[in-house]
């Protein structure tokens, strides 16, 4: 097991934001939460992060965890290039030879080699996330948390971000931990699901289970509400 | 860099002219010369002379030395300090953000130029301390300035994915806050110097700043005031030299606004 969350309650100004959260991921599972806009999501990606504390429960993680963030342009400082964001959580672990390391990473994410010398606003979206997926796979993460990662990008490039963090996940072992408010992208990318509604755990089980058996009636009506804009 | 380039030209001349004012004047500007006292301008003074016969054009040259090096030393004291204050405060917020943000309060609450002439006042006059009291206060505006920016940069995604990275707070600031918050900062501080001109200006023409025989551009207009309608120009050659300056800088500020905003590269 890779990661564990138990019974973890936040609340924000009294209004509780995630009550009593449990689940687990097992290594190189790709497990995705969903749910409406304001749901819990983002808070408990936060949360499983550390980059917010959470009132009461446990997490555990086994190992590196990285993140990937919803508006690729913002998740870069706009005065440093791509290659200096790309090589900081390195440096920060004292990694060897950083400059090839990058041209490598940057390759294995679909990008010119010579995009390290580029600034975050010189690439279009798509180009950025791939560029924050180099980030984050570069210090060998156990743990991936994408939150709404393809949310801000058109369905083309949804579609080939996805199958890149397939590939690598896949290929490097990793955890996946796929937030979005889009049932429908599921299928494409996570083993099991999460429905996650008023800051609780509505229903959980295997992908194709989900969409043949779904419990919860707000499943349901996310299964549904995903047809309708199909058709 | 086109765009800033005639603004860049017209400000570093003005610095150079402060800084080698002493080659640069044609007549030693403190000798007084009481035979050519209130001369007009001619050929052999270009911008005429004050009541002690002292050629005005040296003085206005060797008074840009007094008047713009004050200015730019009082401008980065107070840049650099109320910035420095104003993003550790946003950034690691609590009570030490509490406590200089109400001491800035306190500081805002006085209208600023009133508050420099009590303190210039108290402090006893002379450049020194007319600059001292408008730092005391100069700073709070940086401070407030950058904690806003902070604030708003300490929320961006990229601050998280520095987290994740390792990066300590201390890198953070460094990296992330500073070099985002610069830009805005040195566009305030270019269209600053022409305000704190005017005030060193000020103190000066009310004599709490450059003390005589000091050739400084505000008192060189206080000790003309008087001679306005017979000798006009004792008054209008110092007056024009700040006009000038605060133009040329203000403009600076604005092309420097348009060249720092990184989507404009």
């Amino acid at each position: 097991m890779i990661l564990e969350v138990r019974h973890v309650k936040k609340s924000f100004n009294g209004r509780a934001v995630l009550d009593d959260i449990n689940f687990s991921v097992d290594a190189g599972e790709c497990v995705g939460i969903v749910g409406r806009s304001g749901c819990g999501k983002s808070t408990l990606a936060k949360i499983i992060a550390r980059l917010i504390d959470y009132d009461s429960g446990e997490i555990f993680i086994d190992g590196e965890l990285q993140m990937i963030f919803q508006m690729p342009e913002d998740s870069f400082n706009p005065r440093k290039t791509l290659g200096w964001s790309i090589a900081e959580p390195m440096k920060n672990r004292d990694f060897k030879n950083i400059p090839a390391r990058v041209s490598d990473l940057l390759l294995e994410v679909g990008l010119p080699a010579d995009y390290a010398k580029k600034y975050p606003h010189e690439v279009s979206g798509g180009e950025c996330q791939r560029a924050a997926i180099a980030r984050a796979i570069s210090v060998n993460p156990k743990i991936l948390i994408c939150d709404e990662a393809t949310s801000a990008l058109d369905v083309t490039i949804q579609a080939q971000i996805i199958n890149l963090l397939k590939k690598l996940c896949r290929e490097k072992k990793i955890a996946c931990l796929f937030i979005t408010h889009d049932l429908n992208l599921l299928p494409k990318i996570a083993d099991r699901v999460i429905v996650l509604h008023g800051g609780k755990i509505v229903d959980e089980n295997s992908t194709a289970e989900i969409f043949k058996n779904a419990k919860s009636p707000f499943t349901k009506e996310l299964i549904e509400g995903g047809l309708f804009w199909k058709i | 860099m086109n765009k800033i380039f005639p603004q860049l030209i017209s400000a570093g001349a003005i610095i150079f002219i402060a800084i080698f004012a002493q080659y640069l004047t044609p007549f030693d500007p403190y000798e007084q010369n009481l035979a050519r006292a209130l001369t007009p301008p001619d050929s052999i003074n270009l911008l005429g002379t004050d009541r002690y016969g002292r050629d005005i054009l040296s003085r206005v040259i060797i008074g840009s030395q007094t008047t713009i090096l004050s200015a730019l030393a009082l401008l980065a004291v107070i840049s650099i300090f109320g910035s420095l204050i104003g993003a550790v405060c946003g950034f690691k917020g609590g009570k030490l953000d509490t406590f200089l943000m109400r001491l800035s309060d306190v500081f805002l609450a006085f209208p600023q130029m009133v508050f420099a002439i009590a303190a210039a006042g108290a402090l006893g006059g002379g450049l020194f301390n007319a600059a001292l009291a408008l730092a005391l206060i100069g700073w709070t505006k940086y401070a407030r300035i950058s904690r806003s920016l902070t604030l708003t940069i300490r929320k961006m995604p990229y601050i998280d994915a520095a987290k994740l990275a390792g990066t300590s707070s201390f890198g953070i600031l460094i990296n992330h806050v500073l070099p985002n918050i610069a830009g805005p900062i040195l566009v305030t501080a270019a269209l600053d110097i022409g305000t704190i001109i005017m005030e060193l200006a000020g103190l000066s023409f009310l004599g709490l700043g450059a003390m005589p025989p000091t050739a400084e551009w505000g008192a060189m207009m206080n000790n003309g005031r008087s001679m306005l309608q017979t000798a006009s120009w004792v008054i209008l050659a110092p007056g024009f030299a700040i006009f000038l300056t605060v133009a040329i800088f203000n403009l600076l500020g604005d092309a420097l606004r348009d060249v720092l905003d990184v989507k404009n590269r």
